[in-house]
């Protein structure tokens, strides 16, 4: 298969794959969580189950004095890698331009050289996060193989992005082959992992915010 | 090789002047390799084919360039122009093909460019060639006063 | 043909001297042509002996499926009087387009320049060949690939002219009804095997060459810039040598860059600023095209840098966005006008129709949960570890 033959297929097909499999993992787990439903539950309301989840789901964004102090490693870089994440793909413009082909509008971009540099933060960011988690024996302990599987295919794409934009490497049409199969991978291992946090976070937060909001107490 | 000004013009082609991407880079090379020639003796040339050049960037540096006091026309498998920048040292040299197309541009810092010097081969065969000729200009003369006079040598 | 015999035996520096070209001229020649083969002028001197030694070569050029569009580009070469001497420098034994005889007569002298020349001619293919049905395409009655093949057994060195004959090109693009392959295919394909043993017999030559090692350099492109074709052609005429080659196999002089990283436009994509659509302000101030689907940064040809036309202008600088046509699988390497980050396919009718399928199996499962989850409230099972494990 030529370069250009791989490009058009990762372009194409592969996509498609990809994006099937994504949408529908996502839509079924989603799903099967809320049709599980809840008991009702009988008690009187004392305050508003809904004001107290939505309130929550932006509230928990900020961490506790207590949990930042102990954790303000773990924290800190999770913001940052995360905020590169969200820079890098959604504000640098050819990517903009492949949602304008899915959703049919587009935003404004940022410099290229920004997202270029906040990039390679996020790549550093996330190395520093998996010598810390396997430094650390207890998160050792923890770790499973599907996290350090998750660990790969969230930072693959950036590596293989960098490297397309720099163009070094490889020849161009493989690079760029290689940045898309690497996309095309985290949406094929998104559903049956833990990246579902992307989606469940949001329900997490509700919930915990409406049981508390329902007894009237904060969250 | 560049396309002239009317050419941009007749095809609406629009040449910025705000950026010039080349050119200043260009003659900072060029400004370097005079200095090599004037510490080392060394020269360079500068290939104008091998440099992605926008539309009206060659017309710009060339401009800059300007003319000096030497204008030399080559004619030699097609015409070719050799000429001094207004900058002693920094030579244009323009080859053309016989019909007047450019098939080559470069740029050279040097005291001399090669192709301006007599070659040692065309030089042996213009020394054959005059020695022919004289030898010709002896024989004629002395035919017709063959009869005339005995023994004179020419 | 004594004639022949002779100039065969002339280097090119007596052919100039014999034609009363000085050496001045010659030396102008060389500087042109380290221009055309894209070397740097320090090559010059280099150029000036090796051309004084080199001998005159024979050349069969064969056209296959192509449209000949590769032989126009060529003759459009208009460094003419170069050219003129490339041409007097090298022995064109064979050509469709070019030559004056025809039928029988041409083919006579085809034969005749293998049998002379065997191992030692420079074969030039343009146009891919069919494999399906031989019937798609033959020359004097002889198929494309038994022509090929023939000829190739006694080449020093094949050049595959143009994206057809490189990477298979137009016929080539899905869904390839004759089941045209490129010169490289073919070799790997039926190179081994080789000929039928019957028309190898009829040339009567002592060795039969294996097409399987020759030595291949592709210069691709719909079409090739002129001054690449004579660019590679002169290389070799010049030292003898195939030039560096890249992992297609194509010279790297030309070929080692990519269009993006030597656009003139570049600025313009590193600072954001693109053409929305072909006649915007953008477009008339000369932006960036990559919006346009210019397949420019996956594209590697010298068109930036030596342009077409005698370095008039090439695609982008005048507003069309790059083809990639020097790629291979480029007609089928999805819209000319769709940016290199956008998907080919409709990846939003997929996610709608995939979303509507996974929310009814979605459902399905929710209720075959709920009937789990009553079943086992009614049996009173225990919970274990595995299932909150899962």
């Amino acid at each position: 298969m030529s370069e250009i033959e791989f490009v058009s297929w990762v372009r194409g097909p592969g996509f498609q794959l990809a994006v099937i499999i994504f949408v529908a993992g996502v839509i079924i787990r989603l799903l099967e969580i809320f049709l599980l439903g809840r008991k009702a539950n009988l008690a009187e309301a004392r305050g508003s189950a809904m004001q107290g989840g939505l309130r929550t789901i932006f509230t928990r964004s900020i961490p506790d004095k207590g949990t930042l102090k102990k954790s303000s490693f773990k924290i800190v870089s999770g913001y940052i890698f995360h905020f590169g994440l969200l820079v890098t793909i959604f504000f640098y413009t050819p990517h903009i331009l492949f949602f304008k082909d899915i959703f049919g509008f587009s935003w404004p971009a940022l410099p290229s050289a920004m997202v270029d540099a906040l990039a390679m933060i996020s790549i550093i960011t996330l190395f520093a996060i998996l010598f810390d988690r396997l430094r650390n024996p207890v998160t050792r302990f923890l770790t499973t193989p599907q996290d350090l599987l998750v660990w790969f295919v969230t930072i693959f794409p950036l590596i293989t992005g960098y490297m397309a934009f720099h163009r070094t490497g490889l020849s161009a049409p493989s690079l760029l082959g290689l940045h898309l199969l690497s996309i095309e991978l985290l949406l094929v291992v998104f559903p049956f992992t833990k990246l579902m946090h992307a989606f469940t976070l949001i329900m997490a937060r509700w919930y915990n915010g409406a049981v508390s909001g329902y007894k009237g107490v904060a969250s | 090789m560049t396309t002239s000004n009317s050419v941009l013009s007749q095809f609406n082609i629009q040449s910025t002047n705000e950026m010039t991407w080349n050119v200043i880079p260009l003659l900072h090379q060029i400004k370097h390799a005079l200095q090599n020639l004037l510490d080392n003796n060394v020269s360079e040339i500068i290939d104008l084919r091998s440099i992605p050049l926008a539309p009206g960037e060659e017309d710009r540096l060339l401009e800059l360039l300007g003319t000096g006091e030497v204008q030399a026309r080559l004619n030699a498998l097609g015409p070719s122009e050799i000429t001094e920048t207004r900058y002693s040292g920094v030579w244009l040299i323009t080859h053309y093909n016989d019909e007047n197309e450019i098939i080559s541009r470069h740029i050279e810092i040097t005291t001399m460019p090669d192709i301006l010097l007599s070659q040692t081969q065309d030089m042996s065969i213009a020394f054959q060639q005059l020695t022919e000729l004289l030898d010709e200009q002896n024989e004629q003369p002395a035919q017709p006063t063959d009869a005339m006079t005995t023994g004179n040598q020419v | 043909m004594n004639n022949k015999k002779n100039l065969n035996e002339q280097n090119l520096a007596d052919s100039l001297r014999s034609q009363g070209i000085s050496r001045r001229s010659f030396l102008k020649f060389c500087a042109a042509t380290a221009s055309m083969m894209a070397l740097p002028p320090s090559m010059i001197p280099a150029i000036a002996s090796a051309l004084e030694q080199a001998k005159r070569p024979s050349v069969i050029w064969l056209s296959f499926q192509e449209c000949t569009g590769c032989t126009e580009s060529l003759t459009r070469a208009h460094t003419a009087t170069i050219e003129n001497l490339i041409f007097d420098s090298i022995s064109l034994d064979y050509h469709h387009t070019l030559q004056a005889a025809s039928g029988d007569a041409a083919e006579a002298a085809r034969e005749e320049a293998m049998r002379e020349n065997w191992g030692k001619y420079l074969l030039v293919v343009d146009g891919s060949i069919p494999t399906l049905d031989m019937g798609y395409s033959t020359i004097a009655g002889m198929s494309n690939l038994d022509m090929f093949l023939e000829t190739a057994a006694g080449a020093a060195a094949i050049i595959s002219v143009g994206t057809c004959a490189a990477f298979g090109g137009i016929p080539h693009a899905h869904p390839n009804p004759t089941g045209a392959y490129s010169v490289y295919d073919i070799i790997k394909r039926y190179g081994s095997s080789g000929t039928d043993g019957v028309s190898a017999a009829s040339i009567k030559h002592n060795s039969a060459g294996s097409v399987a090692d020759k030595p291949i350099i592709t210069v691709p492109g719909c079409p090739p810039i002129p001054v690449v074709i004579t660019g590679v052609l002169t290389h070799y005429l010049t030292f003898g040598m195939i030039p560096e080659l890249d992992h297609l196999g194509r010279p790297k002089a030309f070929y080692g860059q990519s269009i993006h990283d030597r656009c003139y436009r570049r600025p313009f994509y590193d600072k954001g600023l693109f053409a929305e659509t072909f006649d915007d302000e953008g477009a008339k101030k000369g932006w960036c095209l990559y919006k346009l689907g210019c397949k420019g940064p996956t594209t590697y040809n010298a068109c930036a840098t030596t342009k077409w036309n005698n370095g008039t202008s090439f695609p982008i600088e005048s507003g069309h966005p790059c083809l990639g046509c020097s790629e291979p699988h480029f007609w089928d390497g999805g819209s000319f006008y769709k940016a290199l980050s956008m998907p080919t396919e409709d990846l939003s009718k997929t996610a709608i129709y995939t979303a509507a399928g996974a929310a009814a199996v979605g459902v399905a499962l929710g209720a075959l949960n709920s009937s789990k989850k009553s079943t086992a409230v009614a049996e009173h099972t225990k919970t274990t570890i595995d299932d909150l494990e899962k």
